[in-house]
């Protein structure tokens, strides 16, 4: 098997020259992770706090994005949000690519029953759509962030560890694995010190690619009602919370996060394929 | 009337300080076989390439290209569908590479007289099994895909394949590097029948010239984008009035000479984002001297032989000194 | 290798797989915490006789590999069990919801292949601005997911132009077609994305290949060049991703179903879940997961029809 990144969509044609693209997707990616973290101090009112008497009310003062159903403050819990929003897929992200990696380097290196064991359980899951795999998970486990967190890194680690096999597959016939063990280096020492740092570049652009869908998924579950907590502020709960009022005309609670889910998948796509292709040496 | 006639062909590439092809002057008689030799760089798949009407983008041309008495420079849609369904066909270098895996070998031989409208069904029907039969191959390898059949097997349906318009010009394009060396003899030999069979005039692009004096009545090479010697093939391989071509020859391992150590030509060829004054081969020629440095040389028949034309200004020191540089 | 014996064999791996599937659905379903005789009683306390008697009609006191074996067992009998929340079969509840969700599927199937490969045809040959815009706006679709596409659809065609119902599933086939219409949109804008770019980038691979070059050589006209060689050939990798769009156009049916209320499986799904009606998430979940499978089983037994190079057998993984 060779090493190709997996990249879903393929945004591996937007060729160079489109440096402004770059750019502007790199800025946003800044920006909402900035907000992220300032969100405590950004944020112009409490995001859980009730202000019936305006609800539904326009951009005003006050109120600069203006006000949702309940009476919340829309901007406040748009960056608020920003911080479930980011922080589930980081989640996911982590998870699988650390898990990924382990699973990947294990097969590879040892081969044998262990790799098919692993590269038969990688099919399994790759039969599970990773929405499914959460929808069941949350199913058994009830509400809640951690549960679809983990059910979609689980979805999301085969990904990983296809990649790491065939990289780690690659790398250990290299001459230098084995000049190392010739001066007597365990196979642990020379997969944590020599292999993994040389594999890490490509690993880490897939696991880039992968944050914009689990930031997909997670943002999909909560609209279902079956991610975050009702009162977490979440872009995914808020589309939820305000689809009612979009019914009856007053879109604009469920409009804003609904722009920024997009904005910040597309920013991370584009800024983790264009990382990939990079990486990986083939700019096309 | 001469199967192709190239006249002052000078092509130009976008962000390039000199042409890529510099005045070249080809013909290909009715049924003659020329080479045309040179090395990778040297224009001479561009200048093939050109009696098609293909051009790399962006380029611009002047002179003239005729393939059987038509202008192709310029030259409309219509004229050159025409042109490259019937009058000319190109067989490639890499059989493999050059037809749809995905279509099978009957349609590759059909489509281009078929959807130009050049025969009906059932006369490409007829001329692709007679075609098939003179490249030695049975009618059976029409339902086949090209990945079942072998390289040296496909080549001959591309060589039958480019006859299928009866064209008066078949330009051969390294069509044997690709191929093994016995495979290579038979494509060769394969060659030369079908073009007296079909009266076919070919044009020969190689950078083997011990091939090239083997299959070919007339050799040009070329260095640089011009035409450095031209000369009917025993008169250039005898007595070569070109440094260059000398120098090839002194590179070319051959069975008749005695067995001594192969000449490697120093330096590189011109690059093509320097302006060139002069020779183009002046600087890896060891006869070049200041006239060389700044006049170009203009092609001159050899004393006697008005078909043995040279672009050097010291054609006449070289005479009898073959291989000898 | 011989058809139907490529054919047997992938049959019964898949079914090995589904059989492993299977245990995984099941398993999980038994380890979640709280019983189903407690969401069957709400919170209602109850005599231990009625306890008992719940007990014995779902069979909740028998062991775990006997319930499985039984489950399984009905399962290939096509009884899913009965469900907890509707109280009757689980086989009915599926018959009943699945027509509108297929249908569903169907449409959103149908634009994802005609606009992704028209879009990606588009881009590859036209190139300049034509090529931007497909670029541009199919990096948007696939960075919006569907859910987020019904809300903005619902908003625009149903509220605010009233073009559209926004929500329902309709009677008879127009009125389906007409309440489906924008769901289909929002499901399938996301995979016209991704179709798109498949397309555009296979096409641009054969478009610099030497047989299409040899072709315009040879002087077949540039229309004829395009369809018969380089979209022809870009189809087999554009058929590779047939399991992955189908298995997204279905699970994106729980996010598209409940944003337009269209009740069919996917919305079935969802209730199922939030209540924790085990019986039916198992049942859609086995459904889905079969259906993926035997899609990814029908392109691998189409792509050498398609692309002769591929030998059965040798397979292609899509994602």
């Amino acid at each position: 098997m060779s090493a190709v990144l997996t990249r879903r969509p393929v945004l591996s044609r937007l060729r160079a020259g489109r440096a402004p693209l770059q750019a502007v997707c790199l800025a946003v990616v800044a920006l909402v992770v900035l907000a992220a973290v300032l969100a405590p101090w950004l944020a112009p009112a409490d995001p859980n706090a009730v202000d019936l008497g305006s609800a539904l009310a326009g951009p005003g003062a006050g109120h600069p994005l203006g006000v949702d159903a309940a009476g919340r403050d829309t901007l406040a819990r748009l960056l608020i949000g920003a911080r479930t929003s980011l922080l589930g897929p980081l989640g996911v992200v982590v998870f699988s690519t650390v898990g990924g990696i382990a699973v990947g380097a294990a097969a590879a290196w040892r081969g044998g029953w262990l790799d098919s064991l692993l590269s038969r359980s990688t099919e399994l899951v790759f039969a599970f759509p990773g929405m499914l795999l959460a929808v069941l998970v949350v199913a058994v486990a009830g509400e809640g962030l951690l549960a679809p967190v983990v059910a979609l890194a689980v979805a999301y680690l085969p990904y990983v560890s296809r990649l790491t096999r065939a990289l780690v597959l690659t790398e250990r016939e290299r001459p230098y694995v084995a000049a190392h063990r010739v001066q007597g280096q365990s196979a642990a020492q020379i997969l944590l010190r020599h292999v993994l740092p040389n594999i890490a570049p490509v690993v880490l652009a897939q696991s880039a690619v992968n944050f914009g869908y689990a930031l997909m998924d997670l943002a999909g579950l909560s609209f279902l009602g079956l991610g975050v907590p009702a009162l977490t502020p979440d872009w995914g709960r808020m589309v939820f919370d305000g689809q009612s009022a979009v019914q009856h005309g007053y879109p604009l609670s469920a409009v804003l996060p609904c722009v920024a889910i997009v904005l910040t998948v597309v920013a991370f796509n584009v800024v983790g394929e264009r990382w990939a292709d990079h990486v990986s040496g083939r700019n096309r | 009337m001469n199967a192709l006639d190239i006249r002052g062909l000078t092509l130009r590439l976008p962000a390039t300080a000199r042409p890529v092809l510099d005045g070249v002057d080809l013909t290909v008689g009715a049924g003659e076989t020329v080479a045309l030799v040179g090395e990778s760089g040297s224009g001479k798949t561009l200048t093939s390439r050109s009696a098609l009407g293909l051009r790399p983008a962006g380029s611009t041309a002047d002179g003239s290209v005729r393939v059987a008495g038509t202008e192709v420079l310029g030259a409309g849609p219509a004229v050159l569908r025409a042109l490259r369904s019937r009058t000319a066909a190109m067989i490639y270098q890499d059989p493999r590479a050059a037809t749809n895996p995905l279509r099978r070998i009957g349609d590759f031989l059909t489509e281009s007289v078929l959807l130009t409208g050049a025969l009906d069904r059932a006369a490409a029907d007829r001329r692709a099994a007679e075609l098939l039969d003179a490249v030695g191959l049975d009618a059976s390898v029409l339902d086949r895909y090209p990945g079942q059949v072998s390289g040296g097997m496909l080549q001959r349906v591309v060589i039958a394949a480019a006859l299928m318009g009866d064209p008066a010009l078949l330009l051969a394009d390294e069509p044997t590097t690709a191929l093994d060396v016995t495979t290579q003899a038979e494509v060769v030999a394969l060659l030369d029948g079908l073009r007296r069979r079909y009266g076919t005039g070919l044009l020969f692009v190689t950078h083997d010239l011990g091939l090239a004096a083997a299959i070919s009545d007339r050799v040009y090479v070329m260095y640089a984008g011009r035409i450095a010697e031209t000369a009917p093939a025993a008169a250039l391989f005898d007595r070569p009035r070109h440094p260059y071509t000398a120098a090839l020859l002194a590179a070319t391992p051959r069975i008749d000479a005695p067995a001594g150590r192969l000449a490697a030509i120093e330096g590189q060829p011109p690059d093509l984002r320097a302006e060139l004054t002069g020779c183009p081969f002046a600087a890896r020629c060891p006869l070049a001297d200041d006239r060389c440095r700044t006049e170009a040389p203009r092609p001159r028949p050899a004393p006697g032989a008005a078909d043995h034309l040279t672009a050097c200004h010291h054609a006449e020191r070289l005479e009898g000194s073959a291989a000898n540089v | 290798m011989n058809f139907l014996r490529f054919a047997v064999r992938r049959l019964l791996e898949m079914a090995a797989t589904l059989f492993v599937a299977s245990f995984v659905v099941f398993g999980a379903m038994y380890l979640a915490p709280g019983s189903p005789a407690g969401f069957l009683l709400s919170g209602r306390s109850a005599s231990p006789a009625a306890l008992q008697a719940i007990n014995e009609q779902y069979h909740l006191d028998d062991p775990f590999p006997v319930r499985y074996l039984r489950w399984l067992g009905q399962v290939l009998h096509g009884d899913f069990g009965r469900s907890l929340t509707y109280r009757t079969d689980v086989s009915r509840l599926l018959a009943d919801r699945l027509p509108v969700t297929l249908t569903l599927v169907a449409m959103a199937l149908l634009i994802v292949v005609v606009l992704g490969l028209a879009l990606g045809w588009i881009g590859a040959v036209r190139g300049g601005a034509a090529d931007s815009a497909v670029l541009v706006s199919t990096m948007v679709a696939v960075g919006t997911p569907s859910f987020v596409a019904a809300v903005l659809l619902q908003g625009l065609f149903a509220v605010r132009l009233g073009w559209f119902p926004s929500g329902g599933a309709g009677q008879g086939f127009a009125d389906t077609v007409w309440h489906l219409t924008l769901p289909a949109v929002a499901l399938a804008l996301y995979l016209v994305g991704l179709l798109a770019r498949v397309t555009r980038s296979a096409m641009l691979d054969e478009l610099g290949s030497e047989h299409v070059a040899v072709a315009r050589a040879r002087g077949v006209p540039e229309r004829r060049v395009i369809v018969r060689h380089v979209f022809r050939n870009a189809l087999g990798t554009v058929l590779t991703t047939g399991g992955l769009v189908v298995s997204t156009l279905l699970v994106c049916t729980v996010l598209v179903e409940s944003a337009f209320s269209v009740g069919g499986l996917g919305q079935l799904l969802e209730l199922a879940t939030t209540t924790k009606d085990f019986p039916t998430v198992q049942a859609v979940a086995l459904i889905v997961v079969a259906l993926f499978m035997a899609v990814n089983l029908l392109v691998d037994l189409v792509h050498p029809l398609v692309d002769p190079r591929v030998v059965l057998g040798a397979r292609r993984s899509a994602a």
